[in-house]
């Protein structure tokens, strides 16, 4: 074990750590403010913000050497014997110079900036500046524009942190951020003609410490102390980001990655992060629909699914249980895979079950720092595998689905789908055609709904509680961030109503009775950490050993604006 | 026994009645007459919003006064302003008037003056939706009293004075 003093406080680290002196400090519950540091990037030391005295003590005789000059805290490592002062007049000093600086050039126009409320510039300067503006220049002002389809570059604000130009080199990859000019000239720009518009550009808004850039998607839509924040996993691919979905008065504003070194560290694609059109879309599925000829007619929740229990049973009753499935999307989260398998087996015991399409699109994109987007884009096929495994031995996939159901050997279906685009083609409906009883469960309509002959009205992954497992084995828990589609059931609960389980749903419930059934979950018995469970592996990290993991500003809340307010008084 | 209160009492009533009769009583005849306050730059009434010198709205949508509201009566829709001067401004702002308690902190919390109460205290309607003003009406009440009630704020008068 390293022994660290901080500010006289003497603390230990793991000898194998490497920490630098801003992290072994956070260690010690002291913070050193720093602009262009990031854990996720390389250093370069360039904002003299988190500079601190340092020095050395000696085991033998307990003397401290200390360095003649402040050092930057980012680039100078912790070992043993380490000496860090963080709270002298000499550190203090720099602070309100380094801020008065950066402010000497800072348009404060604080009220139309969309950082205000997490802005690091702004917490800063109430912590470590309050300095008198003692330099009468007129801060130049430039308009926003456009870096990319997502990027909005405020130049004027821009601290030249260069987080997003080493973001671009380092970790997407694509380089297309740059500083153009030199010394108070200095601005981020693009070349000409190469926007910034690969599928990761939505994390440059994230990393900027200030607001010089915004997302496009995001401007001027709410003030960010109005959100609340919802820990939840990203649905869009199999890497399952752990994401924060922001939302106020029920609608979801934007979505922001979650530090989790497990899945993916401090990062999100633009695909996760942006294209939610879909579950706001006005044409979502929201009644029970029963078809007779070309009409649906809608049908109240209890008269619907009791008509739909008593349609399938009356299939498995007809024709055996052998020719009725239950089709397992790879959207729906384990507890719900677990309680539509267990409801198909109360059907009949050999009632079939089979696992969803599993939605493929191109390969795997892999980026510079090895973040990927999986071709495979839904959440949690290995979960549902798991379930599947568990009930019937084998799975039956989507094509060994569509080839049997072809040849005439179901009857009936319930398909789950709660795909969030369209995702089945002419051929695969025509497969679906000679079948008597199809239910569908989904969030849009589809030419294969229009075949059913009942719908039922899905969620999408921001409105249900649940676990997913994702590519590597990492279990994570995401929680709702919005409530369903007026009209719509949580899908959990229709599968708890079609058991005729009492009572509301409730996932975490669920989840250790599912731990408890199959042994591939048991390590879930006992809840899961924030960070996920590797049920593959078995071990995982946890965010607690890597300090400073989430330098994403935390949301501010309404409260914490007015008392803030309040102190300045 | 109760007769010397009892007269003191008539006494009082008699010296009222003589002074409404000579004219100086508390008795006002609202609405023909209308109350003078002492100074109305400072009374809390109505909402304005102010208008820039190019009879622009002068909100920036920054969405302070809503922050500040304690009755959460303040909506506001902020979007990219269409001018090329101006960076944000209010797509929509709609206050409503009953749920408002009148108390003058929008009109503190704004950083750019854009927010006044009035001195029109008799405000009325014949339905609730009457009652919630939007940009347009809160822009109107600016242009029905910016000649008795200048803007009144520091910014503003030290930018007349910076003008002279």
């Amino acid at each position: 074990m390293a022994t660290i003093t901080v500010d006289g406080q003497e603390i230990q680290i793991d000898d194998s750590e490497r920490l630098n002196l801003i992290q072994a400090a956070d260690r010690a519950g002291v913070s050193i403010p720093f602009y262009c540091w990031h854990p996720g990037l390389s250093v370069v030391a360039s904002c003299r913000m988190c500079l601190v005295e340092t020095g050395t003590k000696n085991k033998e005789t307990g003397e401290v050497t200390m360095m003649p000059k402040l050092v930057p805290g980012c680039q100078t490592p912790a070992k043993d014997g380490t000496v860090i002062v963080t709270n002298s007049a000499k550190v203090r000093a720099n602070q309100n110079f380094v801020q008065e600086g950066i402010l000497l050039d800072h348009p404060v126009d604080c009220p139309i900036c969309d950082q205000a409320g997490e802005c690091w510039l702004q917490d800063y300067y109430f912590k470590h500046g309050h300095q008198e503006r003692r330099a009468d220049v007129r801060p130049f002002t430039s308009k926003r524009r456009e870096m990319g389809p997502h990027v909005t570059l405020f130049a004027d604000r821009c601290v030249m942190c260069s987080r997003c130009v080493r973001f671009t080199r380092e970790v997407s990859g694509g380089g297309e951020l740059q500083i153009v000019d030199r010394g108070s000239h200095a601005e981020i720009d693009i070349f000409p003609g190469y926007p910034l518009a690969d599928q990761m550009s939505g994390n440059t808004n994230d990393i900027c410490p200030v607001g010089a850039l915004c997302s496009t998607d995001f401007l001027y839509q709410q003030r960010v102390w109005f959100l609340d924040a919802q820990d939840s996993v990203c649905s869009r691919c199999s890497t399952g980001c752990s994401v924060q979905l922001h939302v106020q008065q029920n609608k979801l504003y934007r979505i922001q990655p979650r530090y989790n070194p497990n899945a993916n560290d401090w990062w999100m694609c633009d695909i996760g992060r942006y294209e939610n059109d879909y579950v706001s879309a006005p044409e979502r599925l929201t009644s029970i629909k029963q078809r007779t000829g070309d009409k649906f007619a809608d049908l109240l929740w209890p008269e619907g699914l009791r008509a739909i229990h008593e349609a399938l049973t009356g299939v498995a009753a007809k024709n055996g249980g052998e020719r009725l499935v239950f089709v397992l999307s790879p959207f729906l989260t384990c507890e719900e895979a677990y309680l539509l398998a267990t409801y198909a087996r109360t059907i009949a015991p050999t009632v079939q079950l089979a696992l969803g399409k599993v939605p493929v699109v191109g390969q795997d994109e892999k980026f510079k720092s090895g973040f990927t987007i999986r071709a495979e884009r839904c959440p949690n096929r290995r979960g549902v595998e798991e379930v599947l495994r568990h009930f019937q031995g084998s799975i039956l996939d989507w094509d060994g689905l569509v080839k049997k159901t072809t040849a005439g050997e179901f009857t009936g279906v319930y398909l789950t789908a709660n795909y969030p685009g369209p995702w089945i083609d002419e051929a695969e409906v025509a497969a679906f055609e000679r079948v008597d009883l199809l239910v569908v469960q989904d969030i849009l309509p589809s030419p294969l709904a229009r075949k059913a002959q009942y719908v039922v009205p899905g969620v999408t992954a921001v409105e249900k509680d649940g676990s997913y497992v994702n590519h590597a084995g990492l279990l994570q828990t995401t929680t709702w961030g919005i409530r369903p589609a007026e009209g719509a059931h949580v899908d959990g609960q229709t599968f708890a109503d079609l058991l005729a389980r009492k009572g509301l749903y409730q996932a975490d419930a669920v989840l250790a009775e599912l731990a408890g059934a199959i042994g591939f979950f048991a390590r879930a018995s006992g809840g899961v950490p924030e960070a996920g469970l590797n049920l593959v592996t078995g071990t995982e990290k946890s965010p607690k050993t890597t300090a400073l993991g989430t330098v994403t500003h935390p949301l501010p809340t309404f409260r914490s604006v007015a008392s803030e307010m309040l102190e300045v008084e | 026994m109760y007769l010397g209160p009892l007269l003191d009492g008539l006494a009082t009533t008699a010296k009222h009645l003589v002074k409404t009769v000579r004219g100086d009583g508390m008795t006002r005849q609202f609405p023909e007459e209308r109350p003078q306050f002492g100074n109305p730059l400072i009374y809390r009434g109505v909402h304005r919003l102010n208008k820039d010198d190019q009879g622009r709205v002068k909100c920036v949508a920054c969405f302070l006064c809503a922050t500040a509201c304690p009755a959460h009566c303040i909506d506001i829709i902020g979007t990219a302003a269409p001018w090329e001067d101006r960076e944000k401004y209010p797509q929509s702002f709609v206050i409503d008037e009953l749920r408002c308690i009148y108390c003058g902190m929008c009109e503190e919390a704004c950083p750019v003056d854009a927010i006044e109460l009035t001195s029109l205290f008799d405000l009325t309607g014949a339905s609730r939706e009457e009652m919630i003003f939007d940009k347009e009406k809160l822009l109107s009440v600016y242009d029905a009293t910016i000649e008795q009630e200048p803007m009144r704020s520091r910014r503003a008068a030290a930018e007349s004075q910076a003008g002279e």
